[in-house]
């Protein structure tokens, strides 16, 4: 074990995966000789060379593309999208084809790619660097989409991901970035799909990922001096999301709230409260509340972005107001 | 523009096998059109068709300088480049059917026809959507040092794409061996490429990505032929990324059932006058190495090629209904299947 920032986990991950697999390479945009905007790939450049750490134009469409169409004859890429707002002009390639390649040509293909991206807000960027764009993609069979909360997780979950064989939208929360936890030393999977009990609890279950992961852990302490127990759950993968360990967890507690920074509406907290509502309304003692981003883009003002993004007073409240109804 | 060599060059630079190839396959991409658009009609073939017939040099002449182990991105008038690179009509025609046994287990159809042993990448449904796969196809050629190639079909349409404008940017500062392989037919769906396009030549483009582009009567197998060959070899070379502009049109409508109330009657006749196939045929002949015996010995066993086709397709099965979950995920190396 020893102590990472999330960017360290990264690049470890990375340092690992290319070292074992010479398939492997990364491509992005000023990832090679400027070591990344947030420093995820430095160091890399030095070690594997402008071929595997490789530099692209700015043409997020063209990185995409080239990363499906290199996947699809053998080739292990991780490309990178500076920031997850930039998305909107690569969505055709991972929508259309990465998504799909698999399925429509009935298995022939295969469309391996990892897309790393900067995500979520928090630190007045403005309307587009401040998005979390894992509603975007929420209703596209195919792919998968990965959310790591920790250092620990990142570094597996994004190895498990340069292994996985299908296409895999890696979003890494710009708050996390510098964050340190314990990582263990070497090579390790963290499971995809696979949802993580973050803290145990029997009185309610909050559903979260990546950022606000951390938010609940922090509300779950304050409402556990007023005695309220509260289990979080970290969804880590949030396409196809882990529907047994937060059913299982809903069922003992009889409460459930689903927590997301992106807007309710038609998004990740819909779907999961949805499967619950569906699933375990015999078990719920009161409706599914959701904490989520309120419908509007993100503001440039710190002051008004707060207004907007959840935070753990809203977690703490809606928790109160439940357990009080129930 | 450049042309193909007149009957008697002809016959002093190519093999007889490889002339009598040319003409089998050009004859097959027009038979199997006006086959598949005969079976729609008659109801096997659910779904739209775009026929390619009028284009058969530039699919075949293109395909026929790769070698096996190059690939394609194709479009969605693809099914002259799928026979080109050596598609077998047979799971074509059962993949049109959205049948089990077609190349896509019905999942495709025409739109979406791939085939992995043959290097097709696969038609795409969206226009532009290959120019990137084809780059990265060629990417990781490069890497691996392997002599192979990726070549791009898109018509005049698709270059107004901004995927056509990244990829060839990102081909042009790579030296990507890849080929944009343009089959200019001068319409982008019912708009006249005038109306859309500021420039009569798109091969023109290519000078600002920094590679050649070159123009090509489209309606010559050789000259097509001629200038993949040469644009593959420099690729292999290290040299780089070319573009070819093949001048082209399309006989039919964009879709079956297209009204065409965008151009005239002389000007489709005025095309079909500078027929690909019938040209090729009278030079096969003029050059003496062939008869037109040997010709139609060629067009009937196409013709036969596809009533078996025809035949395989419409008692082919159908997909199971629990295919439809099947493979929306690939399996996993290490252990996790969705």
């Amino acid at each position: 074990m020893s102590k990472m920032s999330m960017v360290q986990a990264l690049n470890n991950a990375l340092d690992i995966m290319m070292a074992e697999n010479e398939k492997v390479y990364c491509l992005g945009e000023d990832i090679g000789w400027m070591g990344g905007d947030f420093g995820v790939t430095r160091g890399l450049f030095d070690k594997y060379g402008p071929e595997r750490i490789r530099d692209t134009p700015l043409s997020e469409s063209a990185i995409i593309g080239a990363a499906v169409g290199s996947a699809m004859v053998g080739m292990r890429p991780v490309a990178e999208i500076m920031f997850a707002d930039f998305m909107g002009v690569c969505y055709d390639q991972l929508v259309n084809n990465a998504a799909k390649v698999h399925y429509m040509f009935d298995g022939q293909y295969k469309a391996p790619i990892v897309v790393r991206t900067a995500c979520g807000g928090g630190f007045g960027g403005g309307p587009h660097h401040s998005q979390m764009i894992e509603g975007w993609f929420m209703n596209v069979p195919g792919l998968v989409i990965v959310a790591p909360s920790t250092p620990e997780d990142a570094k597996g979950l994004l190895i498990a991901s340069i292994e996985d064989d299908n296409p895999i939208l890696f979003l890494e929360h710009k708050a996390l970035y510098s964050k340190k936890g314990e990582v263990p030393e070497g090579k390790y999977v963290t499971p995809l799909r696979k949802a993580r009990v973050a803290r145990q609890g029997s009185d309610v279950t909050i559903v979260a990922d990546s950022w606000l992961v951390h938010k609940s852990l922090a509300a779950a302490e304050v409402l556990a001096g007023e005695g309220i127990s509260t289990e979080v759950i970290d969804l880590r993968t949030l396409r196809p999301w882990d529907h047994e360990t937060v059913l299982d967890s809903v069922r003992k507690t009889g409460r459930a709230v689903v927590v997301s920074e992106s807007p309710g509406t038609g998004g990740l907290s819909a779907d999961v409260s949805a499967v619950i509502a569906e699933q375990a309304f015999g078990d719920l003692k009161v409706a599914v509340k959701r904490v989520t981003a309120l419908d509007t883009p993100i503001p440039f003002s710190v002051i008004l972005e707060k207004i907007i993004l959840p935070s753990e007073e809203d977690i703490i409240r809606a928790i109160q107001q439940i357990y009080k109804q129930s | 523009m450049r042309t193909g060599p007149e009957a008697n060059e002809m016959k002093e630079r190519y093999a007889s096998d490889i002339l009598a190839e040319f003409f089998r396959r050009m004859t097959l991409v027009r038979e199997f059109e006006l086959r598949a658009i005969e079976e729609r009609r008659g109801g096997l073939i659910p779904g739209f068709i775009h026929s390619c017939v009028g284009q058969e040099a530039t699919a075949v002449g293109a395909c026929m300088a790769l070698s096996q182990e190059d690939v394609i991105t194709s479009t969605h008038r693809g099914h002259g480049h799928l026979i080109g690179k050596g598609g077998d009509p047979k799971y074509m025609m059962a993949e049109l059917a959205a049948r089990s046994p077609g190349y896509c287990n019905g999942r495709g159809g025409s739109l979406h026809i791939a085939d992995f042993e043959l290097g097709i990448l696969g038609a795409n449904g969206i226009v532009g959507g290959g120019f990137p796969m084809a780059t990265g196809a060629a990417l990781g050629f490069q890497m691996r040092k392997e002599k192979r190639v990726a070549l791009a079909f898109f018509g005049d349409g698709a270059t107004n794409e901004g995927s056509f404008h990244e990829a060839a940017n990102q081909a042009g500062v790579w030296k990507l061996p890849v080929i944009f392989f343009l089959e200019n037919n001068l319409y982008g769906e019912g708009t006249a490429m005038h109306r859309c396009t500021p420039i009569e030549d798109l091969a023109i483009r290519a000078q600002g990505y920094g590679f050649p582009g070159v123009i090509v009567d489209g309606m010559d197998i050789l000259a097509v032929y001629e200038a993949v060959r040469e644009a593959r070899e420099r690729a292999i070379a290290g040299q780089g990324p070319t573009m070819i502009e093949a001048k082209t049109y399309r006989y039919r409508g964009h879709y079956e059932g297209d009204p065409q109330v965008y151009r005239t009657q002389e000007e489709i006749q005025s095309w079909q006058r500078k027929d690909a196939i019938v040209r090729f045929r009278a030079k096969l002949v003029d050059s003496g190495l062939f008869d037109d015996g040997d010709l139609e010995e060629i067009q009937g066993s196409v013709i036969e090629q596809l009533d078996e086709a025809v035949a395989f397709a419409a008692s082919a099965e159908k997909p199971a209904v629990e295919d439809a979950l099947a493979g929306v995920y690939a399996d996993t190396h290490n252990g996790l299947v969705f």
